[in-house]
């Protein structure tokens, strides 16, 4: 006689347990992950807006809507809440903590209570966000990277936006933490290394490097904070400090991150992939691996942010060749992904639409950010346009579309509802040409010296700003498309099977929803996670 | 608790006074002038302590291997982060900093 | 919902990646200090003869000590010696406030001085001298609110077994909270000579 808890779907209340006290204290994964889950959408959300307020602004030179030290708070803003509140929380703590459990048929993550304590580190390093708008000086207007000397100087809210940067920096280690012990210690007895999905591999990869690198982050706001306060001089050329220290500290946690953002993403394709083409991904080592050469050689080639800093040449030199070496282990996952699609019996569905537009979009990017990476073209394009566009096929084209389509694979599974397909497919469309519209302009002004980071332009680049607002315009209808399709998973009865897309890896053979507890008992037989033979849909 | 392995108290004394000695070692080094070899010397004492105290107080020679290759792994990465910084600092241009 | 299964291994596992992120938190401070030396080697030696070699030296036995008592209270515990094990946890959070009243003295000493982050005497003075004492304000300060954590954790500790919820069969807690302790002996291993025996 199975316990209400093994057969009560998570998303339904506990007997004798309701309320938001339940979610809020929760220790279940799923219900973290939820929590999760909304949080960052949320964040999105609000992050989309302000860029859309920013795109409003750039679509006449001079003052639009909004003036000089307004639009710098915007960018401020923008990137703190995107990169802190949204991305780098965004696949491994919301997907990750309700799948990575379910996929290793474990019954929980290792320390659930430090989970929910991530969870509110992550709330309450929000909020502290937040008041830095409203409080002090005004709202920060460093930019995300939060430069010294300006940090130091200016008398915008930087202290306690460093703190909460800080606090989300905990949250984020606690989360890499807690995955890393799960996936060493409580994997099913048969689940061995080589079984795991390749979204495991890919949420251990990231959890290094968010548990190696984010404490570097932590030490380094902490400095600006200090530096503040007291005034040191840690990094004030006229106190015998030097403020390239910063550059260096910021991006050895900062470029790692940027695949904290990314390989998870990766992951989620990798899953997608082979279920929607039946047949067994191709080089599954190599994917694995290079997950893990990804997370180590992404650590050994930050400076390359800096090559107009004034740093040594020779820097220059090393860091350029080792950020063409972090290429390879990408290209490696693209190419196995292609070939897995190669003479598959493909059925397009919406999780794999968003997976191609995943391939695409970061191939862009990726290409792109060698031109970055090559220090000769680097010092055209430096801090213009072109980054942005690169960075934004990179993290919006790579993670966000990664998002999109592990929200399109797995809603099912967590809400027992199908979303409207029509709309899915339809709003595929949309986002695909908002997001090239809006951003494949910015590499031709930033090629034409259109800098990055100023409310005004020359007229010159007026007919690039102009496409990229409208653009923005059709990337946030494919966004309310998107949401308005994805809203029926949220109400109706539910009808969706354990397996409707005839995926293979554990959590298919759980009901959807799952119940509150779920592999008390590690399942017995461990599936091979590509192999759909004998897999049978249940829609 | 199946694997209980317990440090005798002997082992631990052994190792204290080692620390000790080598605490001795260190600040006597310091106070001949050695020019840069000082700090390295101080820094090979440094290490060892470090050993020390890693593989017995805090009992990583009884731990299975893993754990081992991670904790060398990190301090790896931390040389790297150290190190690769020389590559700009140790290259500047005089008077370009 | 039913107890979480007590993992003894999984628990260390983790207190061991904690204490990863704990290098890397130092070891921001320490890249900072690296670069700096190589650029002031001169002004570091001049700088660290104003250290007292003494205090620092002092200190430096007494958190080896402390790591000792911390060590043979984990084997205590294990032995089933519970009074025992509280008597060394006692005596290596009182050789924590020994080091932390040195402490105490050494800066009130500096400060005296006008040797304080971003005092007059620093800021107008040499650049490396004011990047000595600024990484040595902020490393030993970050150091010892390390060992005001650690002693708090081993106090939790004490209190545990106290209520007989660590014992000689569950002695996790205690190990992990051993194993904080020691990375803070580990930093001052290297932070002692870095400052007090660079000149």
């Amino acid at each position: 006689m199975p316990s209400p808890g093994e057969t009560v779907p998570f998303l339904d209340p506990y007997p004798g347990r309701s309320g938001i006290l339940s979610w809020i204290f929760s220790t279940d994964h799923k219900r973290i992950g939820m929590l999760y889950l909304w949080s960052i959408l949320t964040m999105f959300a609000v992050g989309v807006v302000i860029g859309v307020l920013m795109r409003l602004e750039l679509i006449a030179p001079g003052r639009t809507i909004m003036g000089a030290q307004t639009y710098n708070a915007m960018f401020t803003l923008h990137g703190v809440v995107m990169i802190f509140l949204f991305v780098i929380p965004g696949i491994p703590a919301a997907f990750g903590n309700i799948l990575l459990p379910l996929q290793i048929g474990a019954e929980d993550v290792s320390f659930p209570r430090l989970n929910i304590f991530s969870w509110w580190l992550y709330l309450t390093g929000a909020a502290l966000a937040v008041t830095s708008l409203f409080t002090g000086g005004g709202p920060p207007d460093t930019g995300w990277t939060f430069y010294v000397p300006f940090s130091e100087r200016t008398t915008t809210n930087v202290s306690l936006a460093v703190v909460a940067v800080f606090i989300l920096g905990f949250s984020s280690i606690l989360t890499g933490l807690n995955f890393i012990t799960t996936i060493h210690r409580l994997r099913a007895p048969k689940m061995s290394w080589g079984k795991l999905p390749l979204f495991v591999w890919s949420l251990y990869a990231t959890a290094w490097i968010q548990l190696l690198a984010t404490p570097v982050l932590g030490i380094t706001v902490a400095l600006v904070f200090i530096e503040r306060l007291l005034g040191i001089g840690l990094f004030d050329p006229a106190r015998g400090g030097d403020p390239l220290l910063y550059q260096h500290l910021f991006w050895i946690y900062s470029h790692p991150a940027v695949y904290i953002m990314i390989v998870p993403a990766m992951g989620v394709v990798s899953d997608i992939i082979p279920a929607f083409a039946r047949k067994s991904i191709f080089g599954y080592k190599a994917i694995a691996v290079s997950s893990l050469a990804i997370a180590f050689a992404g650590s050994l080639v930050w400076a390359h942010h800096m090559f107009t800093s004034g740093m040594s040449d020779t820097a220059v030199m090393v860091f350029s060749f080792l950020t063409f070496v972090v290429a390879i282990p990408s290209a490696i996952k693209v190419f196995n992904w292609v070939a897995t699609l190669y003479k598959g019996s493909i059925y397009l569905e919406p999780p794999l639409l968003f997976s191609l537009g995943f391939i695409f979009l970061f191939s862009a990017g990726g290409l792109t950010g060698l031109v970055l990476g090559s220090a000769g073209t680097d010092i055209h394009v430096h801090d213009t346009y072109f980054v942005v566009a690169h960075f934004h096929y990179v993290i919006f084209g790579g993670t966000g579309f990664g998002l999109f389509a592990a929200m399109h694979f797995w809603f099912p599974k967590i809400f027992g509802r199908m979303y409207d397909r029509k709309l899915a497919n339809a709003s595929w469309y949309l986002l695909i040409g908002g997001f090239n519209m809006l951003y494949f302009p910015m590499f031709i002004i930033g090629l034409m010296g259109m800098p990055r980071r100023y409310y005004d332009y020359l007229p010159m680049y007026q007919t690039g700003h102009m496409v990229s607002t409208v653009g923005s315009w059709v990337l946030v209808a494919g966004l309310v498309t998107m949401f308005w399709g994805l809203s029926k998973c949220f109400h109706g009865p539910r009808t969706v099977g354990r397996n409707p897309w005839g995926a293979a890896t554990l959590e298919w053979t759980l009901p959807s929803p799952p119940p509150h507890l779920t592999f008390l008992d590690p399942p017995d037989e461990v599936p091979s996670p590509y192999s759909y033979e004998g897999v049978k849909r249940d829609d | 608790m199946t694997h209980k392995h317990i440090m005798p108290f002997g082992l631990l004394a052994k190792i204290w006074l080692a620390l000790l000695a080598l605490t001795g070692v260190t600040v006597g080094v310091a106070s001949v002038d050695l020019g840069y070899l000082n700090v390295l010397a101080a820094m090979a004492v440094a290490s060892t302590k470090a050993l020390l105290v890693v593989l017995f107080f805090m009992h990583l020679k009884y731990e299975n291997r893993a754990l081992g290759a991670f904790v060398i792994l990190v301090f790896v990465i931390l040389a790297i982060f150290i190190g690769f910084t020389f590559f700009d600092v140790a290259w500047r241009p005089e008077g370009g900093a | 919902m039913t107890e979480h299964h007590k993992d003894y291994l999984g628990d260390k596992f983790g207190m061991w990646l904690f204490l990863f992120t704990e290098i890397l938190l130092f070891g921001g401070l320490f890249l900072l200090y690296s670069v700096y030396l190589h650029r002031y080697p001169a002004e570091f030696h001049q700088a660290g003869l104003e250290l007292s070699r003494v205090f620092g030296t002092a200190n430096t036995i007494v958190l080896i000590t402390s790591s000792f008592t911390v060590a043979m209270a984990i084997s205590a515990l294990q032995q089933g010696r519970r009074v025992l094990c509280q008597g060394l946890l006692a005596s290596t959070i009182v050789l924590a406030g020994v080091f932390m009243v040195n402490k105490y003295f050494e800066w009130s000493a500096k400060i005296g001085h006008g040797i304080y982050p971003g005092s007059p005497e620093l800021v107008d003075g040499p650049g490396g001298t004011n990047i000595f004492f600024g990484l040595y304000y902020v490393m030993t300060g970050a150091h010892g609110l390390h060992v005001v954590i650690g002693a708090a954790l081993l106090g939790f500790c004490m209190l545990r077994i106290g209520q007989g919820r660590v014992t000689a069969d569950d002695f996790g807690l205690l190990e992990n909270g051993g194993l904080y302790w020691h990375l803070v002996d580990l930093v001052w291993i290297f932070l002692f000579p870095l400052f007090y025996l660079i000149s």
